[in-house]
């Protein structure tokens, strides 16, 4: 995308912003670092955007949020979901920001260029949906839809829902990202073969808490894993159990306030499919409640605020889909 | 120096596992490479190096210390300490093997990590040379030689053959029970070397300048000011001191089963909010001394300590893993100033 | 020598309704299982589902959660937030595998002391019928 970097220096000189919140360049091609730029200077020699931005600056907008000044960020349509969530839970000020909206594309996955056994990677090019890739081996190709990252693969929407200003066009929302797919395809599964694969995926967690730190709502002050002094504190997976009860209540914590930015799952260290516990709930609320879209607006009251006198009885989920268990 | 046709090699790791555990690189569901214990059939992994360390073998992510039980007014203490057995590894890289001379230096100097040193002493290491280093390995700027691993036995591979050399007494006797090692290879080890020193000089970290960090450095380094930046962009997670290969810290806590209490330890990470936090309160408060600690502890403090030895190996995991790529090499680059300033 | 094995079930009764009519099942001598443990809460919403885990964790079989019927909670509203969150949270354990017969929310009014206990005997049918519970065990705790 061009012109990401002009408008930066651009808003630093008009006096728009006092500084911007983007992508630092890397030691290599792919590990953009969200940074915060404060003089042109410092936007001309480090300030990166590219296919490898994938990270949500969303989350840094809290910090940012509390400084003097108006910060101006650079959201793309995904990243820009969980800044409006933010705003709507008065996690962030509105003034405090000037929002330009980028169109994206997808954003590429170093990690799945290295499952792709592409090793010794020192440069990218794209052409057309080819990545071109230098080694220090020699050159390697790959098709830029197979290294995209898994939550780019199901883009659910291509709409920038807040922005002062925005370059490239604005977009619409992907009702053919068969996002929920993988999840209707583990709810097909017997209820043995889907404790198996989550037994799997879990055991992996070593408790980095990476999903939680990057996560545009997990916003607590004090999470409720880490308060001593409520008991709930742990740091460690030491049992099974363990791994099961973060997962679930921190997928419960953000039940109806996760936008499905994907975050989670593109900062597993271990690769676990994060994501598919929070498109779980995502589909559970939409069938059961209503069509919902976290961050889409400011207004709409999310499910687990809300209720109908005639919701469904809890006992609806004896009866719906899988095998009895 | 022995050799092995790799066909062969699935009847090596049959006879090594038939005396004890053998763990040994394999993919997991995810695709990544992770030690595992072997079993008849398993694939070695041909991913370059583990996605969590060799460290894990050694010094488990959580491991109990002791039991407590209350009858009446008296309080029983119980042991909890599980029997090490013997077991090897193979597949261990050259920037992991010398993590353990790091932990060594931590857990082994008096009081001794009893814990730590029955995994030592019950362990048999089988390194495994690089062939193909990514682009973010820099086990050079320590003084390493990927294509001369160190520990208990030390093996190269090429497309056909596996060579041996056996290090040490353990790796001696290891040797000694395994019949199906021929003598000879040398010639193909030093071809291997050779050629891998040529790529180690085109790595792009190949030339990273650790002159301005290393023991000493206190006070140049504790006050800048970059630590500030660096640090903003810090998520607080765990991840780099996780999958690093030489982080020792750890953390004790009890859970109490309802029955009894357990007194355990687990990793700890100086990038967590209630690191070293004390009744008395939080002496690093914010993520900018939390974040210095980490960086400050491998690239300065350590080899404070420890005759200029630095406590990282280069192995490249925080670059590949962490989540806004933030890492060591930034942090060296960063407080190494010069014209290659990030 | 077989030692047949009884469920330990955890019951959280809100204080206004479910837990009167469990006084009105006992005071009515009608029976229900001794295995059913009975704890109190202000409303059937402040069940945090982190509850309903520790529960498992800590020797539980099943769980079963008992409010005021909709429409009637002491606080207005507070069993309509309750019936969404154990509906989605019940969802969440059925597609992590976890037998879904092992949670269950039932309405029982002050008046329903009848229907208190026949809900618990049903439960514990269930239960016994399910067996220990393994998915979500904490082997700590069964030591």
């Amino acid at each position: 995308m061009q012109g990401v970097k002009e408008k930066a220096l651009e808003l630093l000189a008009s006096g728009k912003a006092q500084r911007v919140l983007g992508w630092k360049t890397g030691e290599f091609f792919y590990d953009l670092t969200p940074g915060v730029f404060e003089s042109a200077e410092e936007v001309e020699r480090e300030f990166e955007y590219g296919v490898f931005a994938g990270a949500n600056l969303s989350k840094y907008c809290i910090a940012e949020s509390k400084k003097d000044g108006v910060t101006a960020v650079f959201l793309k349509p995904c990243d820009a979901y969980s800044f409006v969530q933010l705003l709507k839970e008065y996690k962030v000020k509105r003034e405090k920001f000037y929002i330009v909206g980028v169109q994206c594309d997808g954003m590429c996955d170093m990690e799945k260029i290295r499952a792709a056994g592409i090793s010794g990677a020192t440069a990218v090019s794209e052409d057309g949906d080819t990545l071109k890739i230098s080694t220090i081996y020699g050159e390697e190709t790959m098709k830029k839809s197979d290294a995209l990252l898994l939550k780019c693969k199901t883009c659910k929407s291509k709409k920038l829902v807040i922005f002062d200003e925005l370059l490239g066009e604005q977009g619409e929302d992907c009702p053919e990202s068969h996002r929920f797919d993988e999840v209707e395809r583990l709810e097909r599964l017997s209820p043995e073969e889907r404790f198996s694969f989550w037994r799997g995926e879990l055991s992996r967690c070593i408790r980095c808490n990476a999903c939680r730190n990057v996560c545009p709502a997990c916003t607590c002050e004090t999470c409720v894993f880490d308060n001593h002094n409520l008991g709930t504190d742990n740091k460690a997976a030491a049992s099974d159990f363990e791994e099961n009860f973060f997962h679930i209540i921190r997928a419960f914590h953000v039940t109806s306030r996760c936008t499905d930015c994907g975050e989670c799952s593109r900062v597993c260290p271990q690769h676990i499919p994060l994501h598919l516990l929070n498109r779980k709930f995502i589909k559970d609320t939409n069938e059961l409640y209503g069509a919902y879209q976290a961050g889409a607006d400011l207004e709409s009251r999310p499910p687990l605020m809300d209720f109908r006198k005639d919701d469904c009885e809890p006992s609806v989920v004896y009866e719906r889909g899988g095998a009895k268990g | 120096m022995k050799k092995l046709a790799l066909k062969e090699l699935e009847s090596l790791f049959a006879a090594i596992a038939a005396q004890q555990t053998l763990y040994l690189p394999q993919d997991d569901a995810a695709g990544q490479a992770q030690f595992a214990a072997w079993k008849e059939g398993a694939a070695r992994s041909r991913r370059l190096n583990t996605a969590r360390s060799a460290k894990d073998l050694f010094f488990p992510q959580v491991e109990n210390l002791a039991g407590f039980k209350r009858e009446g007014k008296s309080i029983e203490i119980f042991e909890t300490r599980e029997d090490v057995r013997p077991f090897t590894v193979f597949g261990v890289r050259a920037c992991d093997a010398r993590s353990f001379e790091i932990l060594d230096k931590v857990f082994l100097k008096a009081p001794v990590d009893t814990f730590y040193a029955s995994r030592r002493e019950m362990g048999t290491v089988i390194t495994l040379a690089c062939t193909k280093p990514d682009e973010t390995c820099f086990c050079r700027s320590f003084g390493i030689d990927p294509a001369n691993p160190a520990g208990d036995v030390s093996c190269w591979m090429d497309e056909e053959t596996l060579y041996w050399q056996a290090n040490t007494a353990k790796g001696e006797t290891l040797t000694s029970e395994l019949p199906m090692l021929e003598d000879g290879g040398e010639e193909a080890v030093k071809a291997q070397q050779e050629k891998l020193h040529v790529i180690l000089e085109k790595l792009p970290l190949a030339q990273l300048d650790l002159s301005k960090v290393g023991a000493g450095e206190t006070e140049a380094l504790f006050n800048r000011p970059e630590w500030k930046s660096l640090s903003e962009s810090c998520l607080g997670c765990g991840t780099c001191t996780f999958v690093c290969p030489t982080c020792q810290c750890y953390d004790v806590q009890e859970f109490n089963t309802g029955k009894t209490v357990r007194r355990f330890r687990c990793w700890d990470s100086c990038m967590y909010s209630d690191f070293t936090k004390m009744s008395a309160g939080q002496p690093r408060p914010t993520q900018l001394e939390r974040f210095r600690q980490r960086f400050m502890h491998k690239l300065v403090y350590f080899p404070d300590n420890n005759d200029g030895q630095f406590g990282c190996v280069g192995c490249g995991r925080c670059l590949q893993k962490c989540p806004i790529h933030m890492n060591i090499v930034k942090v060296i680059k960063t407080m190494g100033g010069g014209d290659d300033a990030k | 020598m077989q030692v047949t094995w009884k469920p330990t079930i955890v019951a959280f009764c809100c204080n206004w309704c479910s837990y009167a009519g469990a006084d009105l099942s006992g005071t009515n001598r009608l029976q229900y299982p001794a295995n059913v443990k009975i704890i109190r809460i202000p409303c059937s919403c402040r069940l945090n589902p982190m509850f309903i885990l520790r529960a498992f964790q800590k020797g539980a079989d099943g769980v079963i959660l008992c409010g005021c019927h909709p429409g009637d909670c002491h606080y207005t509203t507070g069993n309509y937030y309750a019936r969404r969150r154990m509906t989605l949270l019940f969802s969440m354990l059925d597609f992590l595998g976890i037998e879904k017969g092992r949670t269950r929310v039932e309405w029982v009014s002050a008046a329903e002391g009848a229907k208190f206990a026949a809900t618990m005997n049903e439960f514990v049918k269930t239960i016994t019928e399910l067996g220990e519970n393994r998915r979500l065990e904490d082997l700590r705790c069964k030591e």
